[in-house]
């Protein structure tokens, strides 16, 4: 099987600033991978270069074997940004902005079908908006639009998903709403990529942590507690901050650097007990 | 007071008047959403270089307009999507150089001058002949037929460039192909309101649509029904009072924009969204 992605040594300079400085990477389907790591790590430009969007200064990357540029088949692929873009403020509703998910698995002729409705009411069901599929989507709260980003992606029924932040500045039911749309998408095996700034209930659905740290992969591998100490008492769901400043210190737990302050503060306290 | 049915010119003007009320909003629509309210009014100074260049010639000004417009709105979308300068400055040069040049080549012109380009700038709907009316027809048509085709991936990307990119659209071959629709609607309104005011056509309704409307279908075909009220009404109005039709139609169009303020703000006043978490 091909991989969904593969970044061998991939470099991306921006304005001359270097923000990804060789990295390899590869994911196979039906991985649910998070991407962690302080600000300006380079996680947000790291998932866009996955997909082409933002082009590489050296290295190369691959979606399904090739690279984005060549790459046709793009209704495998679901996209979330980081946020809505209100544009010039013509307005759009709900179920204008989640239809256009659709746009892959449309061709130019066609007029929209039973399936394509159906696949937009499905989506905005998972995302609880269902009855608000007439309203324009700059009366919703930040929380909202970002399930109406989600549900976009899900309109188009792609097989692997890359989110940009899908959490950040979202209230707490709508985190939970979307850790439950998430579990259902792993649990149908599809593949997700997303950045994130903190886990919060997204944890339990995770199966590989990638941590950036100046445009390295810093960690590659098991999520940080849940494996390694389970979810403990101190790390009460939605109290996980990847800390703004990482330094260099390196816990006892085999090169999981400190990026995590109050996780590896739990682990080490916990490896000590244990030792 | 004599029927404005009465007077084939009337008669070629209003049908102009339809078309290009229909055009203009259509493609504003688009324009709007991906934030080049003012590329009409760049498209269209640039233009004039293109009608001064036709008289230089002996070649038909529209069709120097058509071609010229057109380079010019490449122009500025090879500008924009190249990020050397945003999208305002590089409007702003295409101002400067479209007028810049459109004086000095009318200067050029034997027999010509800069008022010569006056019925271009402002517009001179009651010249308007049959043939014109042919062209800005078929124009129209094209027009309404680009976004007919391609509405949907146009949508996709004035809302989001890089999600456009993500669906595997052809992100570049649509900036041009609105770039282009836009220019060859600058000329079809060039005529009936004038270079300087043809963005106006295509701004305006939009605006006081989107006071109004919820979803982007709706703001669009609310804008277009604005665009012929304005046109037909402004052109009307202008034969009855004998004021310039352009500014006729420019103002009705704002007036519209005023009062949709007020609508807007009395219709969400009423149909409060539920309050948001």
């Amino acid at each position: 099987m091909t991989a969904a992605f593969t970044m061998t040594g991939g470099e991306v300079t921006l304005d001359g600033r270097p923000i990804l400085r060789g990295v390899d990477l590869s994911v196979e389907d039906g991985e649910f991978v998070v991407v962690l790591g302080a600000n300006g790590s380079g996680k947000s430009t790291l998932v866009r270069a996955l997909l082409g969007l933002v082009p590489l200064s050296g290295g190369s990357v691959l979606l399904y074997g090739r690279p984005p540029a060549r790459f046709r088949d793009w209704r495998r692929v679901g996209y979330v940004p980081q946020r809505l873009s209100v544009g010039g403020g013509v307005p759009a509703t709900v179920r204008e902005v989640v239809s256009s998910g659709r746009i892959a698995r449309q061709s130019r002729f066609r007029r929209t079908s039973a399936a394509d409705r159906q696949a937009v009411a499905d989506a905005l069901d998972a995302v609880g908006l269902a009855d608000r599929g007439a309203d324009p989507v700059n009366a919703l709260s930040g929380g909202q639009q970002q399930r109406v980003l989600i549900a976009r992606a899900l309109a188009g029924e792609p097989d692997v998903f890359v989110m940009d932040e899908p959490t950040a500045g979202v209230d707490a039911d709508s985190q939970r709403l979307l850790a439950g749309t998430l579990a259902e998408l792993r649990e149908r095996g599809k593949t997700v990529i997303l950045v994130a700034h903190e886990l919060g209930p997204l944890e339990p659905l995770i199966t590989r942590a990638i941590v950036l740290r100046d445009g390295r992969v810093a960690h590659d591998g098991a999520p940080p507690v849940s494996t390694m100490a389970g979810v403990g008492a101190g790390a009460a769901p939605g109290h996980e901050h990847v800390h703004p400043h990482a330094h260099a210190h390196t816990g006892p737990l085999s090169g999981w650097p400190d990026v995590i302050g109050s996780r590896s503060s739990v682990g080490e306290a916990r490896a000590a007990g244990e030792a | 007071m004599s029927g404005i049915f009465e007077y084939d010119f009337m008669i070629l003007g209003l049908i102009a008047a339809v078309f290009v009320g229909l055009a203009a909003p259509v493609v504003g629509t688009f324009i709007v959403q991906r934030r080049l309210a003012l590329l009409g009014d760049g498209i269209g100074h640039v233009a004039l270089t293109g009608v001064a260049l036709g008289f230089l010639t002996g070649a038909a000004p529209v069709l120097t307009a058509v071609i010229v417009a057109t380079l010019g709105a490449v122009a500025i979308e090879v500008v924009r999507a190249r990020g050397r300068t945003s999208g305002d400055v590089a409007l702003a040069l295409l101002f400067y150089g479209g007028i810049a040049g459109g004086v000095l080549l009318i200067y050029l012109a034997p027999g010509k001058s800069n008022s010569t380009l006056t019925s271009y700038l402002f517009g001179s709907i009651a010249t308007v002949a049959a043939e014109d009316v042919w062209v800005i027809g078929i124009l129209a048509v094209a027009v309404l037929a680009v976004v007919a085709i391609f509405g949907r991936e146009l949508f996709v990307l004035c809302q989001d460039e890089e999600v456009a990119r993500a669906s595997g659209l052809p992100v570049r071959f649509l900036s041009l192909l609105i770039a282009v629709t836009a220019a060859l609607t600058v000329v079809i309104a060039m005529r009936v309101v004038g270079l300087l005011l043809v963005s106006a056509l295509m701004v305006v309704p939009v605006a006081t649509s989107q006071q109004i409307m919820r979803s982007f279908r709706g703001t669009m075909a609310l804008a277009t029904a604005l665009g012929v009220v304005a046109t037909v009404g402004g052109l009307t109005s202008a034969f009855y009072i004998n004021v310039p039709p352009g500014s006729a139609i420019v103002l009705i169009a704002l007036a519209g924009f005023v009062l949709s303020l007020g609508i807007g703000r009395f219709i969400r006043r009423s149909r409060t969204w539920e309050p948001t978490p």
